[in-house]
């Protein structure tokens, strides 16, 4: 029964892309953007992947269709008619579409054990790693400690990239001053006390369950990306119920770059401090005398660096968007 | 030849297309980004689906079982897949800012009409 369910899911993916090709109204293309990161959380639950789930449900339903809500209310709803139908893009798409499903016909059939992806390197991930680490969740192991070059590689392009947006984009809302506890303008959704309410309750347990996916990460599904994402969805609704400024007012904008540089220097500093002791960079056995403790502080302290540029970096980039759509509405 | 065998890739295969269609056809910049995204998640969906092992459990290890021999899903696309997913809303994010920045120079976000305005200045 269970093997016909992400087929089930599958069809309403391709149902919604269709329905997201043909549409005209950006407005619902968003709201279907967030069925379709719904949806595609819940394929990777049935794929085993709880970790990358995670992820994906806080930053497909939450955080994108967040980001496009916002660039939409500066540019505009609806799309302009075409003039003429585009017959050669259809017809590239079906052409290289064709070729590659021809190409997945020798691909190896779906789910079996001895595909050349799941030998190689992976079965010595299962069979290895937990008596190496001692970390029970295989994906933290490998993402913090074996490829822990490529994760910091990661880290740094999304650093990047929100000093990008933050270099584009001004923020149009000055951060209030402490001293002053003058009334703050309230906003938009002041007025909906159902909301005020049923969001007060549950922002902190959002935050809550952020912290946790951060700390016990190593155990059960969760680590850095994951709660990182969590948790600025959480501060993101309590900007949308609350206001942006009362936002500022708990984390202003030079306190949000500056634990967006943190994060990245715990990684890297952890890296530079191994190589001090004599050893490669990101080489964790000199934190410890046991090699699997050494791997546990070295795994908890990058997992931490991670989630906190993670958090800080997309809340910064909401809070610069979420500037401009209120500058739109004035 | 078994159809659920290979559905999850013609699906990933469709999705995809449909990413690239509207990436091709479409004028409306966030619309293009929108595709962008399209095919982006259909990547994930694809990796995810290699690493799937029938009858495995998720690749967090059982501490307290009497069963031996149990099988795991592959970790290694679930990280590379975690991590792109972050990175992938990073960068639309930069996107959006990008078109946002358009917007305020042009006055428009339809490809064709930036276009006209670059030609005849």
């Amino acid at each position: 029964m269970e093997s016909y369910i992400h087929i089930i899911i599958l069809c309403f993916l391709l149902l919604t892309s269709f329905a997201i090709v043909r549409m005209r109204d950006l407005f619902s293309i968003v709201m279907l953007m967030g069925v379709y990161g719904l949806l595609s959380a819940s394929f990777f639950v049935l794929m085993d992947a709880v970790d990358v789930a995670l992820t994906e449900a806080a930053v497909g339903i939450v955080i994108s269709p967040l980001l496009l809500l916002s660039t939409l209310a500066a540019t505009g709803r609806y799309e302009k008619k075409k003039r003429q139908q585009p017959f050669l893009a259809l017809i590239v798409a079906v052409f290289t579409g064709a070729l590659l499903i021809y190409g997945t016909l020798e691909m190896p059939p779906f789910g079996s054990a001895d595909t050349p992806a799941n030998r190689h390197v992976a079965s010595y991930y299962i069979n290895q790693s937990y008596a190496e680490t001692g970390i029970p969740n295989l994906v933290s192991s490998v993402l913090a400690s074996y490829r822990g070059y490529d994760t910091l590689g990661e880290l740094f392009v999304i650093f990047t990239a929100g000093a990008g947006v933050l270099a584009l984009l001004g923020l149009k809302i000055k951060s209030p001053k402490k001293s002053r506890s003058t009334v703050l303008p309230p906003s938009s959704m002041s007025r909906h006390h159902i909301l005020r309410i049923v969001s007060k309750m549950l922002i902190p347990l959002i935050l809550l369950f952020g912290l946790y996916v951060q700390f016990h990460g190593d155990f059960g599904p969760g680590g850095g990306f994951q709660a990182g994402a969590i948790f600025a969805s959480g501060m993101a609704l309590y900007a949308m119920i609350f206001g942006l400024q009362t936002t500022m007012r708990v984390f202003s904008r030079a306190w949000l770059e500056f634990f967006a540089a943190v994060g990245l220097l715990l990684y890297g500093g952890t890296g530079v401090v191994s190589i001090l002791s004599g050893k490669n960079f990101l080489d964790y056995s000199v934190l410890s005398q046991s090699p699997t403790d050494a791997q546990h502080l070295g795994i908890l302290l990058v997992e931490l660096g991670v989630g906190i540029t993670v958090a800080s970096v997309i809340l910064l980039v909401f809070m610069f968007f979420a500037s401009h759509m209120t500058k739109v509405s004035e | 030849m078994n159809v659920g065998e290979s559905f999850n890739y013609w699906v990933v295969m469709i999705l995809m297309m449909n990413g690239l269609y509207i990436l091709i056809a479409h004028g409306n910049l966030i619309k293009k980004i929108i595709g962008l995204t399209i095919f982006q998640t259909s990547v994930f969906i694809f990796y995810i689906s290699m690493a799937k092992v029938t009858g495995a459990i998720a690749p967090i290890i059982e501490q307290n079982t009497e069963q031996t021999n149990l099988l795991y899903s592959n970790p290694l696309p679930h990280v590379l897949i975690l991590t792109a997913i972050v990175v992938g809303i990073s960068t639309t994010a930069l996107a959006l800012a990008l078109v946002i920045r358009i917007k305020r120079a042009y006055g428009t976000v339809e490809e064709d009409e930036i276009q006209d305005m670059d030609a005849h200045p």
